[in-house]
């Protein structure tokens, strides 16, 4: 059998596969790459050929312009491929619209480089699936045991309550403008809320796509600069950045929420002067991360970036070979560490 | 139920507007039952402690259910205790228990043998979800600091109905937790709580700063002055009890009952009356700094030797009630008559009386403010003036045009900026709180060294333009601090007016402010002229 080092390998570039001759989710231009989700820390432009999810390259194209690559190929989920001498399928991560678990085989070895993942429910995009393996590769942006997100519809029940405490009040909510403010959105109208929503002008062509894609938000308004200081009591997305920067300011009073696993623990929503914390993410908790790697079944874990000492700790624990990739670049897709 | 209280308690820590946490009270008050929001009531007002609960307790806890790795891990990333227990414990899945009432745990643990105490605790966690478990530590250990005064808790009850904060204070003391008849008072379901205080808090009145173009339209005539006294304004209300027996209370300016700090005082005044005055520690009959009265503040116990070593006592300056009269209509002038014959009349070294200030006008009053020293030995301890409109009602709150504050110059520096962190609240888009320092000698020349930290003393306008300025000159980041381009050939200096320094071995400058504000932004001065440590040194008061 083969050595699962030699089938995927680190490399400055991203997670190299020598016998298909491509990269997973290349950080600097590579001549063939496989693009896991469209965060901007994972697609990155200026590569020859890309093969992602139709979504993935849709929101590519949105976000860097049609000429984002050489080529572009479309993957279709649950469906293997031969790229070299290996065989290659893709799988929903549930993090974002579009996001994939890309699986490498090459005989009879099976590894899974999951990218960015969640396990909690979400109304924007296809749920997680799990791949048995024989390697899995996992991120651990959340990998300490303090991290457990509550249901995501409680964390909007408590926004919803505080706007009819408040109801002069604007709620300034902070969301990341890809998944987690289309999910944010999507979760308001569930709860029953049915004024339009506002949203910041960079947020507007990612809603637009999703809305495209068939997610139902309802009235959408985009907010003008002039009429910041009118808007009152209304729900406005915008990006973490803008809670605080000079936009915010024109709001009379406003009440500043932040959508972020990050939110909980109270040092880090106090640094950043938030009032109103929202522990909601699309990655995936500490639970889901043990949980996750156990389904697999793999007999190795390998850790790509995050707060990898507790994750390979517990691997450990349960006699699993773990070993940490310490890939730079990632993380920074909107829950990074506040800058 | 306790979850109920903890979202509560959640919602607080993050509220930085006194009227946002006014809302976020009353709204709970209005949805919860007695004897729960009752409970909540006495915890937001400190009337609830739990011997036996020691944080100790909860790390024995957690050590026994968690990975020793992954605690520590988890401690170091989280910083607080019992934060960190609460989000680790391993709730068990599919217990069908409902999670304790707050009035449950608090009954429970009034009666629950220390030895029983483990496993009740750990039941209460296992049934709590984080933010609940968060609370229930936070309130057994004593540790519920969340910027709500027993004040602004009274006020939510208040604002249930009609009631002012200061109809709840007047009953306030004949009163016990959970506070049901209070709530059925301040709903309008119930009539005034009929076992009212024989010596309740009345709230203060206070004075506006007096400003330089305020004298032109003053009558000097029209007022009285006194020395204003650097101390802690205390209120002491007394009174017979139902059999007879002498009660004297202590308050502090915002209604907390500090007896319990001050037995010595306390425990031995025997006024039929309630006064106001400024707590100070008098050794010899000679008024101590406000430095050797922080000293007995800081101890958390009050021992006969700290009473000895720190004798308080109290400085009259007004009388609100006489002998069971309410004399705050009167007007200053009768109140103080009121006062002198009931100090002669009590003839106790605990207390004495402010004396006034003979003046003719506002610039003989000045001569007296600029050199106190005719008050002897008493001039350490003395930080202004205070003038008191002749015919002036006793008033709550601070009510425009009656009592003006003018305190003595405030010393000034000039530092460099330093550091910028952002605001809370309002101002939370802003750079608002800044580090300033000054110069000293280093190996190469010199060096900016930080001395303090001032976040108001400016305009709005003023606050708009620094903000600007820290934007444009940020050199680095550190989480929400921005550090600000600062040395010999570029920084902005920042006039700092302050009230006092210390010597103090916690700040790298060996020196502590107190009360730093900015009161001048020097963008016309090079940083390289702003002042050096040696001129703060020099100012520092005496080691008491
Ligand atoms: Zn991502
Ligand atoms: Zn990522």
């Amino acid at each position: 059998m083969m050595r699962a080092s030699s089938i995927l390998v680190p490399r400055p570039e991203g997670l190299f596969c020598p016998p298909g001759g491509f990269y997973v989710d290349p950080v600097r231009p590579v001549a063939r790459a496989l693009i896991t989700h469209g965060h901007s820390d994972h697609a990155r432009p200026g590569h020859g050929a890309v093969l992602a999810s139709a979504e993935t390259l849709a929101i590519m194209a949105a976000r860097c312009g049609a000429g984002f690559a050489g080529s572009t190929e479309t993957a279709e989920f649950g469906q293997p491929m031969r790229i070299g001498e290996v065989s290659v399928s893709f799988h929903p991560a549930g993090h974002v619209l579009g996001s994939a678990q890309i699986a490498v085989a090459h005989r009879g070895l099976r590894i899974v480089a999951s990218g960015d993942y969640k396990r909690a429910p979400d109304p924007t995009c296809a749920g997680f699936e799990p791949v048995a393996c024989d390697v899995f590769i996992s991120e651990a942006t959340f990998g300490l045991p303090i991290f457990r997100h509550p249901p995501a519809a409680d964390e909007v029940a408590r926004l919803l309550a505080s706007l009819k405490l408040f109801p002069e009040r604007t709620h300034l909510v902070g969301a990341y403008s890809l998944g987690k403010a289309q999910r944010l959105a999507r979760l308001i109208r569930l709860a029953g809320y049915d004024r339009p929503l506002y949203i910041h002008g960079a947020m507007e062509n990612m809603m637009r796509l999703y809305a495209e894609a068939g997610v139902d938000f309802g009235a959408i308004v985009k907010v003008s600069t002039t009429e910041r200081h009118k808007i009152g009591g209304e729900i406005v997305l915008c990006p973490p950045a803008a809670l605080g920067e000079i936009w915010s300011r024109r709001f009379s009073d406003p009440v500043t929420a932040f959508a972020s696993g990050w939110m909980r623990t109270r040092a880090r929503a106090r640094q950043r002067g938030i009032e109103l914390p929202l522990v909601v993410s699309d990655h995936a908790d500490w639970q889901e991360l043990c949980a996750t790697i156990a389904e697999t079944g793999c007999e190795e874990l390998w850790v790509t970036h995050g707060q990898e000492d507790a994750l390979l700790h517990w691997a450990g624990t349960r006699g699993l070979k773990a070993r940490p990739l310490h890939m730079v670049g990632y993380g920074d897709d909107g829950e990074a560490e506040p800058a | 139920m306790m979850n109920r209280f903890a979202s509560l308690l959640d919602r607080l820590a993050y509220e930085p507007r006194r009227n946002g946490k006014i809302a976020l009270i009353a709204d709970y008050f209005r949805s919860e039952p007695d004897p729960e929001r009752g409970f909540a009531l006495a915890a937001m007002t400190g009337a609830l402690r739990f011997r036996n609960a020691k944080p100790g307790l909860v790390r024995v806890l957690i050590a026994e259910r968690t990975d020793p790795v992954l605690f520590a891990l988890s401690y170091d990333y989280v910083g607080d205790l019992s934060e960190t227990v609460a989000l680790l414990w391993p709730a068990p899945r599919g217990l069908n228990r409902p999670s304790p009432g707050l009035a449950e745990v608090v009954e429970t643990l009034q009666r629950l043998p220390k030895t029983d105490l483990p496993r009740q605790l750990a039941d209460w966690l296992d049934a709590l979800d984080e933010t609940g478990r968060w609370a229930l530590i936070k309130l057994i250990t004593g540790a519920l600091r969340i910027g709500v005064s027993a004040r602004l808790a009274k006020t939510a009850v208040a604002a249930l109905g009609t009631l002012s904060a200061d109809d709840v204070e007047h009953v306030w003391h004949g009163l016990a937790p959970p506070y049901t008849e209070l709530f059925a008072w301040a709903e309008g379901q119930g009539s005034r709580p009929e076992n009212a205080d024989p010596v309740p808090f009345r709230p203060v009145m206070l004075a506006h700063p007096i400003e330089d173009r305020d004298f032109a339209t003053l009558d000097p005539a029209a007022f009285s002055a006194e020395w204003k006294w650097d101390g802690i304004r205390v209120q002491a209300a007394g009174a017979r009890d139902g059999d007879g027996n002498p009660l004297t209370r202590l308050y502090s300016r915002t209604g907390e009952d500090i007896s319990g700090a001050f037995p010595d005082l306390a425990g031995a005044l025997a006024l039929d009356a309630t006064i106001d005055g400024e707590l100070l520690i008098l050794r010899e009959g000679r008024v101590q700094s406000f430095n050797v009265l922080q000293q007995r503040l800081n101890r958390k116990q009050v021992s006969a030797a700290l009473i000895a070593d720190f004798p308080a006592h109290i400085r009259a300056y007004d009388v609100l009630v006489d002998h069971g009269e309410d004399v705050r209509a009167l007007p200053f002038s009768e109140r103080r008559e009121r006062l002198e014959a009931l100090i002669a009349h009590e003839h106790d070294p605990l207390l004495s009386i402010s004396a006034l200030i003979p003046f003719a006008s506002w610039d003989a009053l000045a001569a007296h403010r600029a050199d106190p020293s005719e008050a002897g030995d008493d001039a350490a301890a003395i930080e202004g003036c205070m003038l008191k409109r002749c015919d002036s009602p006793y008033l709550p709150g601070r009510p425009k045009g009656l009592w003006f504050k003018w305190k003595r110059d405030a010393m000034v520096v000039d530092a460099v900026l330093m550091y910028a962190q952002r605001g809370h609240g309002k101002r939370s888009s802003f750079y608002s709180d800044f580090t300033f320092g000054v110069w000293r000698p280093a190996e190469d020349g010199e060096e900016l060294v930080p001395v303090g930290k001032a976040y108001f003393g400016f305009t709005d306008e003023e606050l708009a333009e620094l903000d600007k300025y820290v934007r444009r000159h940020t050199i680095n980041r550190f989480g929400p601090v921005r550090e600000v381009a600062h040395g010999a050939d570029g920084g902005l200096v920042l006039e700092i007016a302050f009230e006092g320094l210390q010597r103090s071995s916690r700040h790298k400058s060996g020196i502590a402010m107190r009360f730093p504000r900015i009161s001048r932004i020097r963008w016309d001065k090079p940083a390289i002229e702003a002042d050096r440590l040696a001129t703060l040194e020099a100012l520092l008061e005496p080691a008491a």
